[in-house]
């Protein structure tokens, strides 16, 4: 599954440990929920960074005290028709400050790449290699967008308003 | 009209352009079916018994006569010469091949219509009073808060993949023509006290299986935090509506689970950390909005001219023009409603002739625009009444102008068992049996204003459970069997019918509609208590007594 970065394919330097397997040293982990809050006190003192696969069925305004321990969030969508992940998004974006890396997992398609680019993400885990490599044609098949989102992109509504979205923030 | 600008445009072509790219992938097999389903559909394409259909916005159910001549076009070339205007200011397209939907839907883009969002789990064509900025009763022009929330819904990065589909309507008039009570959320525009505009905002409200009446949560919001208090909806509902089962996935169980204090409390923190935020509208944003509204420039025009009093002597005019033509907030004009009720056809069909009659007439006598109502009926809002003799001559000559609309043979219908691929029984043959029956207009105006609305599934696309009379389709031991509700309403009293009793078979539909008229007709306090009245005075128990002692 190639990961997109910013537009570009990268490696991934995180490895997913399962949450009955053994954490490994020196290296970056993506780890799940409950192991991430059973093992918080402990991961602390770890050397090497730490992200969280966040789901979607749990508030979002509960990551905030960890955040600062965190290196990478990840956010699932088991089905691409589940967009629980967009609202997360925006709120970690908007709300919680978030700025660090920010993965979307699970059932990535092509046609939901600008979706998320726009909610918020960063880090995009496609399923297909032929998704991702029409990773620029997907995120460029608009040039209008109507409403304000998190991304830089600027909206006809904020054109109308007459500010951008850094002027408001602020 | 609301004028597109050259980034709309922009944006239409694009979409076509990347639904071109996904039925390509599609066709290609890049996509899997289950991949592009929502995708089609938020384009307006459904996979229905026979065919793909199409559906198409009429955002807030404005349309110049360009743009009809163009949906006629796309009737005919990629249809079989007719389409379907539905409850929810769309109009549907039943038979056009999929390789060729790209073809039409660029040739519709050409005149500013589209497809998108009218189906999906998205926020849906936004719906509003078809008599907006034509009727005397109501506080603004309710379509111009249409089309903010028309842009500001249109391919949402966060509300695209809701729970389920979203509707929202606004009525501006106290006389509520939108439905919005049973919408998931519906907005009352009014001036407060002190003469600022602001919406009654309601959630929870829809029909299909489980159906609920929409419940106040704010009685008044400043019109310009409108989009401010919709994303602090939509976030929650993305987040917490459920997700587990399509049946209660709508906004309206939530609010129903939660109930409507735990989420409108849920609303309004949302909102304080957002209401100040990039979504706030400016004056200058709304009246960038309102100024590409063109308005008709009206003649100054004196009340009942000489050449209606004249025609007015005609007594078939006469009738035609008591049902069909209503009052108008400029001095000289009126509204027109055209009814797609002709005794006998299947509610809400228009074939291309007839659409291209009603695009000629509009551009003729009433400054090129037409509007669709949800009672499936076209109007045209703006004509003048000295010009109305020969608008109902050509509307007669087109077979347009029964007059017959908000009687009993102007039924709302879905498109039940002769389309759609989960009906349980026929919807549209009911609907011309039951007009039949009251094909004699005296009769039905005797009757007067009664409303039958008729859904072939639980899914109540044809809204049952607000009609006057309601008739649901239920399949029993593989027989269609229909179940009849009397005194529900959609309007500002918006209330769900009541069951009469027993469903019964297809044969005795017509019959049993009959006897519950003929029952009204004996019972009412007289001519002038309609008979929804007539059923909230008594019950349905009178009804079902004789109606059932008959059969
Ligand atoms: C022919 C293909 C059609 C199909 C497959 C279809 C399917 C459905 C389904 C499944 C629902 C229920 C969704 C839910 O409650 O979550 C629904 C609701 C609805 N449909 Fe249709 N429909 C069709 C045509 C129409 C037509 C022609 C109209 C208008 C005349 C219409 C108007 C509506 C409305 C207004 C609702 C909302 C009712 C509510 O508030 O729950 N539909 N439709
Ligand atoms: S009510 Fe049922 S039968 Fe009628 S159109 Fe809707 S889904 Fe089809």
């Amino acid at each position: 599954m190639p990961l997109i970065e910013k537009g570009e394919i990268v490696a991934d330097l995180y490895v997913r440990v399962a949450d009955d397997e053994p954490l490994p040293e020196g290296v970056a982990v993506l780890i799940g929920i409950d192991r991430f809050l059973n093992e918080a006190e402990a991961l602390k003192g770890r050397q090497a960074p730490v992200g969280v696969i966040w789901p979607n069925n749990r508030p979002i305004a509960e990551i905030a005290p960890h955040l600062g321990q965190l290196s990478l969030i990840a956010l699932n969508f088991p089905s691409f028709r589940d967009g629980r992940a967009y609202s997360q998004a925006r709120l970690l974006r908007e709300r919680l400050g978030w700025t660090g890396p920010l993965r979307a997992i699970g059932n990535v398609l092509r046609d939901q790449f600008l979706l998320m680019e726009r909610s918020g993400f960063d880090q995009i885990d496609a399923v297909k290699p032929a998704d991702a490599a029409a990773f620029d044609e997907a995120v460029q098949a608009y040039t209008v967008f109507y409403q304000p989102a998190t991304d830089a992109r600027p909206s006809l509504l904020r054109q109308r308003l007459g500010r951008t979205l850094a002027g408001v923030r602020s | 009209m609301y004028a597109y600008d050259e980034f709309d445009r922009a944006f239409l072509a694009e979409r076509v352009a990347e639904f071109r790219d996904q039925v390509g992938r599609r066709l290609s097999g890049a996509l899997s079916e289950d991949e592009f389903k929502p995708l089609r559909l938020m384009n307006g394409v459904y996979l229905q018994l026979h065919a793909y259909m199409l559906r198409i916005a009429i955002p807030y159910g404005t349309l110049n006569a360009a743009q009809l001549r163009r949906m006629a076009h796309v009737a005919r070339v990629y249809d079989r010469g007719y389409g379907h205007f539905t409850t929810r200011q769309n109009i549907q397209f039943n038979w056009i091949k999929l390789e060729e939907l790209p073809e039409a839907m660029a040739s519709l883009a050409e005149v500013g219509v589209h497809g998108i969002q009218t189906s999906g789990n998205c926020i849906r064509n936004v719906t509003t009073d078809q008599w907006a900025a034509a009727t005397p009763e109501e506080c603004d022009d309710p379509r111009i808060w249409a089309e903010i929330l028309r842009q500001y819904s249109t391919l949402h990065p966060e509300f695209t993949y809701l729970p389920r589909k979203f509707k929202i309507a606004i009525t501006a008039a106290g006389h509520d023509r939108a439905a919005i009570k049973v919408h998931d959320v519906g907005l009352r525009l009014h001036r407060n006290e002190a003469g600022e505009l602001g919406f009654e905002v309601l959630v929870g409200g829809g029909l299909g299986r489980t159906p609920f009446v929409g419940k106040s949560i704010r009685p008044f919001l400043p019109a310009r935090e409108l989009l401010s208090y919709i994303e602090a909806i939509m976030r929650v509902y993305n987040q917490y509506g459920r997700r587990d089962n399509i049946y209660k996935a709508r906004i309206k169980i939530l609010v129903h689970e939660i109930g409507a204090e735990e989420f409108s409390k849920a609303v309004e923190a949302e909102w304080a950390a957002i209401r100040d935020g990039a979504l706030h509208l400016t004056d200058e944003a709304i009246a960038e909005i309102r100024d590409r509204f063109i308005y008709p420039s009206f003649e100054t025009l004196e009340n009942e001219p000489a050449a209606l009093t004249e025609a007015l002597k005609d007594s078939r005019f006469a009738t035609w023009h008591r049902n069909s033509v209503q009052a108008h907030k400029v001095p000289g004009y009126s509204i027109v409603t055209i009814s797609l009720k002709p005794v006998g056809a299947p509610p809400g069909d228009a074939t291309a002739d007839q659409m291209e009659v009603v695009a000629d007439l509009a551009e003729r006598y009433g400054f090129s625009e037409i509007r669709v109502g949800h009672e499936q009926n076209l109007c045209l809002p703006h004509v003048a009444q000295k010009d109305l003799p020969a608008l109902w001559a050509a509307l007669e000559a087109a077979g347009l102008a029964t007059p017959n609309v908000n009687l009993v043979n102007d039924i709302i219908a879905c498109p039940g068992l002769d389309y759609c691929a989960l009906a349980n029984a026929r919807a549209i043959p009911v609907a011309q049996e039951i007009a039949k029956r009251f094909a004699d207009l005296d009769r039905a105006r005797g009757v007067g204003r009664l409303h039958i609305n008729i859904s072939g599934c639980i899914n109540a696309c044809g809204h049952h459970h607000v009609g006057h009379i309601g008739i649901l389709g239920v399949e029993k031991n593989g027989q269609e069997f229909y179940q009849i509700t009397l005194g529900g309403r959609a309007d500002e009293h918006a209330q769900l019918g009541t069951l009469l009793g027993p469903a019964v078979s297809y044969e005795q539909v017509p019959g049993l509609v009959e006897d519950v008229v003929d029952t009204y007709m004996e019972l009412r306090a007289g001519p002038h208590e309609l008979f929804i009245d007539t059923v909230a005075r008594l019950g349905v128990e009178p009804f079902k007594e004789r109606v059932y002692a008959a059969h």
